[in-house]
């Protein structure tokens, strides 16, 4: 019997500039397996502990109608690829739009040699990284139709322009209309050092309209968006008839709306995207990534209550078609349900595979970024306090003197766990009824608080689209939550 | 990125091959390293080479179609060339853009002002040394939970089928530090600094060093403020974000859009305190990262927006002027739709105040150092805001930190009721800008 250190057959670095790789240029596909495990080998040969190629291909398109015009239809292609290299906990991130064999190796080697590694010398032996067979989403869930059948630039306009006509019949004292439509397909490939290797195809669609209202000094402007992933057929089946009677309702009723009074006050906020307060105030907070930064007041809270009892809430990305939803995350990993708080009790952390290894907090595929050139890290995906007990008459009832946040603006939250957001319709409720609208309210306040403050939940669990920025660029979420009671909250106004 | 030569070579082979005669591009391409670090290790290292394009198709019909792609190769320009073109049958048919007449006029300014990169480690070291000076720099200084220190290469380039060419390249270096404080009973509280200068070895680090501790320590004591209506002061950087949201007043774009507070009648009319003067300078001397040219190859030039309260011009495109019957102002952003934006403001003194003030002395005064969440905060085409903010109570220029509050208004009342402009302008991203006094803004806090 003969031993030998290394099977004949193994790479020599030496070798590497006379590989001759063809993947296919235009497809993520098991093509891609040989260059990306030799890569991915020739990075742990070098001595990092993990390294993870994230490939991706962007074909986006938007529409801007404004008033009976089309003044925009803006294509953009996009390739890159980003290699990540850990060494101990430090890590290191390269981007590139060359996803040539060459590109690649070249992100690789300086994401090694920032970290102070360097690849073998010729004659060292490049180790092959087993791959999983490819994890291809796309094929398992028959996405590979979507672009083809979303809608085509031609109907776009279309759709957009009979749809800014119908808000002209709805809306008075109108200054401008706009109706906005994007479509974002994306393909992803993920391999690691760790044996991930898996595609997925993404699409994520939104349309809306703005609408700017003006009678002499009196202006009021509202925004209504929709979003959907998984739909090809998301804009033609898009109700503008609904949309459109909303959002003028709502322009007219804020026309002419007072300033809100400021103070302190109990507030009830409506369902969809009123759940940007717990996207705010908490949500971030439960993301590993603050963790690690030591920004979160709940780092040492599991198992904890951190919230009023009446409370439970979950991040998920697999409800069925919504803006934040995704088979895997940008780490290869499947999306999953995950708890955070249940009657109050803090349960779990949004993790992604750094937060994890840094926190000791398990992954749940929520590692995320908006493009090739961010690294991912801990985000949301969909978000929302789950349905209580009460109706919404129960919580008017409560309320003497307060305000009804109906329809929410954005918000943000800081790294000593301040957060604020805006309201763009809200109306006074006296003796638990609606009065008057009211314009121009901030509410302000600190998340540690305002979670033992949220004492009464309705059962109209609803979810809006939104956009989240933070650390791995802006990425596609849903907040949600049905009517909440707060029992006090500071509202800046006037 | 290939250079600007073999582009616009293989772009007109292209061109030429798909019956394209008239078109344009405008192109990025960045090589950027940045760390953070945390506890005084390393905690990520970033780098990127990308470079991106937008094409502009002219069909026979003389509409307009774009495209933008990261795929900057032969095939790449020639795919971006077509879908262009296929969308210019959807380009708008009214006030179509065209080139801009200055596309080739003679750039004034340097378009290369580039310095070395320094190594990762360098880079590294000097921020956990950052890091660790700010730590020490007060014990209830727990941490530096955002900080960065990021190095950028930048050319941008221009051409078109008419034979216009030009390119420029640009370095800087840029960094932030934002301490947070941990007391016993008292809530965590934090604040920062950030500096940009062409390269690390010029860069102000011990002044942000500084900035962001004395910035910190100044927020360790805090009280709630009584809401109500003060005085305010504005810190450079605050007021500076305030102009930024609504500089629909200036944008010329804006304006045709109904998307503005301004109409086109509003030049000439007084809109701020006499005592308030506003120009956009990209070229300004202080402005690292100027633009000698826009997205349309126009030049960059300093404009008068506000002279003495008075609003003197909008910035334009090409299109825009077009209709305006003005020229360019090299603040075209070009696209399916060409946007204009402001480049770097230069606020001063107009006429000159009657009384002047100093927070050594006044009494009651609500200093703002910098306003937050302006994306929600802001209702840009309504004119009103209401925001949180980092600032302080002022009274014979003793300062105490307020624990939370928002400040609201309207901003074109606010413009009116300015009562001074300092004289010492500080240097900010944004631009070059002295604090600035306004009257009877509403405070809300407790």
């Amino acid at each position: 019997m003969t031993l030998s250190m290394h099977p004949s057959t193994l790479l020599l670095t030496r070798e590497l500039p006379n590989l001759q790789y063809s993947s296919t240029r235009d497809r993520f596909d098991e093509t891609w397996e040989a260059p990306l495990s030799t890569l991915l080998g020739l990075g742990r040969a070098a001595g990092a502990d993990f390294v993870e190629f994230f490939l991706e291909r962007v074909n986006y398109i938007n529409c801007l109608a404004e008033d009976d015009t089309i003044t925009s239809i803006s294509p953009r292609l996009s390739t890159g690829a980003g290699v990540r290299v850990f060494r101990g906990k430090a890590d290191c991130y390269v981007s590139t739009n060359d996803l040539s064999f060459t590109g690649l190796k070249a992100a690789l080697e300086k994401g090694l040699s920032i970290l102070g590694l360097q690849l073998p010398a010729p004659n060292g032996y490049v180790p092959e990284i087993n791959l999983e067979l490819l994890r291809d989403y796309a094929i398992k869930k028959d996405k590979e139709s979507w672009l083809a059948g979303c809608s085509s630039m031609r109907e776009m306009g279309e759709i957009l322009l009979d749809a800014n006509a119908h808000l002209k019949q709805k809306a008075t004292h109108v200054q401008s209309r706009r109706a906005v439509y994007f479509r974002d397909w994306q393909e992803v490939l993920v391999a690691a050092s760790d044996g991930t290797f898996a595609r997925d195809i993404r699409l994520t669609q939104s349309v809306g309209y703005n609408l700017l209202c003006a009678d002499g000094t009196n202006r009021s402007s509202i925004s209504k968006r929709v979003g959907s992933t998984s739909e090809a057929d998301f804009l033609r089946s898009w109700n503008y008839q609904t949309d459109a009677e909303e959002v003028a309702d709502s322009a007219g009723k804020m026309l002419y709306a007072d300033y809100v009074e400021s103070g302190n006050y109990p507030i009830i906020m409506a369902n969809e995207f009123g759940g940007v307060i717990f996207h705010e105030a908490c949500g971030h907070l439960l993301e590993t990534t603050q963790i690690e930064r030591k920004t979160t007041p709940f780092a040492d809270k599991k198992g904890e209550k951190i919230a009023h009892e009446s409370l439970t809430a979950w991040d998920e990305g697999l409800s069925q078609d919504a803006f934040g939803t995704i088979d895997m995350d940008d780490e290869g990993m499947p999306a999953q349900r995950t708890l955070l708080i249940e009657n109050g009790i803090l349960k779990n952390f949004i993790s992604d595979r750094t937060g994890s290894m840094r926190t000791g907090h398990p992954r749940t595929g929520s590692g995320r970024r908006q493009n090739y050139t961010y690294a991912a890290a801990s985000r949301m995906r969909n978000t929302y306090i789950a349905p209580g007990n009460y109706t919404n008459d129960d919580l008017f009832a409560s309320i003497d003197k307060g305000i009804y946040c109906k329809k929410m603006g954005g918000g943000s939250v800081g790294p000593t766990g301040q957060f604020n957001f805006a309201v763009d319709e809200a109306y006074l409720i006296e003796n638990g009824k609606i009065t008057k609208p009211l314009k121009g309210a901030t509410l302000i306040g600190d998340a540690k608080e305002i979670m033992n403050k949220i004492s009464m939940c309705s059962q109209d669990l609803g979810l809006a689209a939104g956009f989240c920025g933070s650390v791995s660029g802006s990425v596609y979420v849903t907040v949600g939550q049905p009517h909440i009671k707060v029992d006090s909250i500071t509202v800046g106004g006037r | 990125m290939p250079n600007i030569d073999e582009l616009a070579g293989y772009t007109q082979a292209s061109a030429e091959r798909l019956g394209i005669e008239k078109f344009d591009i405008y192109g990025s391409s960045v090589d950027e390293t940045s760390v953070q670090v945390d506890s005084g290790e390393p905690k990520q290292v970033k780098a990127s080479n990308r470079s991106s394009v937008i094409v502009r198709v002219w069909n026979k019909d003389n509409t307009v179609g774009v495209t933008s792609t990261t795929d900057v190769d032969s095939n790449g320009i020639d795919l971006a060339l077509k879908t262009a073109y296929e969308a210019s049958f959807f380009g708008v048919k009214e006030n179509v853009p065209d080139f801009s007449p200055e596309a080739t006029a003679e750039l004034k300014a340097d378009t290369e002002a580039t310095a070395p990169q320094a190594p990762v480690s360098q880079l590294i070291d000097t921020l956990i040394e950052a890091e660790k000076e700010l730590l020490q720099a007060h014990p209830a200084i727990k941490g530096v939970p955002y900080n960065g220190l990021s190095q950028r290469d930048l050319s941008r380039f221009y051409l078109n089928s008419e034979g216009a060419m030009r390119n420029e390249a640009r370095s800087y270096t840029s960094i932030y530090l934002y301490s947070k404080t941990e007391q016993e009973g008292k809530k965590p509280r934090s604040a920062g600094a950030f500096r940009i200068n062409r390269s690390l070895e010029q860069i102000d680090l011990p002044g942000c060093i500084q900035e962001a501790a004395e910035k910190t320590i100044s927020h360790l004591d805090y009280e709630k403020v009584k809401s109500g209506k003060y005085r305010v002061v504005f810190s450079p950087e605050a007021f500076l974000s305030l102009l930024g949201a609504f500089s629909n007043l200036f944008n010329a774009q804006n304006i045709l859009d109904k998307q503005s507070l301004s109409t086109p009648e509003s030049l000439g009319k007084q809109i701020a305190s006499p005592l308030l003067s506003v120009c956009d300078d990209a070229l300004h001397p202080e402005n690292i990262a100027a633009e000698t040219f826009d997205g349309e190859g126009t030049p960059t030039r300093r404009i008068p927006l506000i002279a003495n309260g008075v609003l003197s011009n909008f910035i334009h495109s090409a299109g825009t002027a077009k209709r305006f019957n003005t020229q360019p102002t090299g603040h075209a952003n070009i696209g399916a739709k060409v946007s204009v934006s402001s480049h770097f403001y230069h606020i001063f003194p107009g006429e000159s105040a009657q009384q002047e003030y100093s927070l050594d002395s006044a009494e009651n005064i609500i200093f703002i150092d910098d306003v937050q969440a302006l994306h929600a905060g802001v209702k840009a085409l309504q004119g009103s805001f209401s925001l949180p903010f980092d600032g302080w109570i002022v009274n014979n220029g003793k300062k105490t930190s307020i624990e939370s509050a928002t400040v609201a208004g309207d901003f074109l009342e606010l413009l009116q009721s300015i009562i001074f402009v300092e004289k010492e302008p500080e240097l900010t991203p944004a631009g070059v800008c002295p604090r600035i006094w306004v009257d009877n803004l509403s405070i809300t806090g407790e």
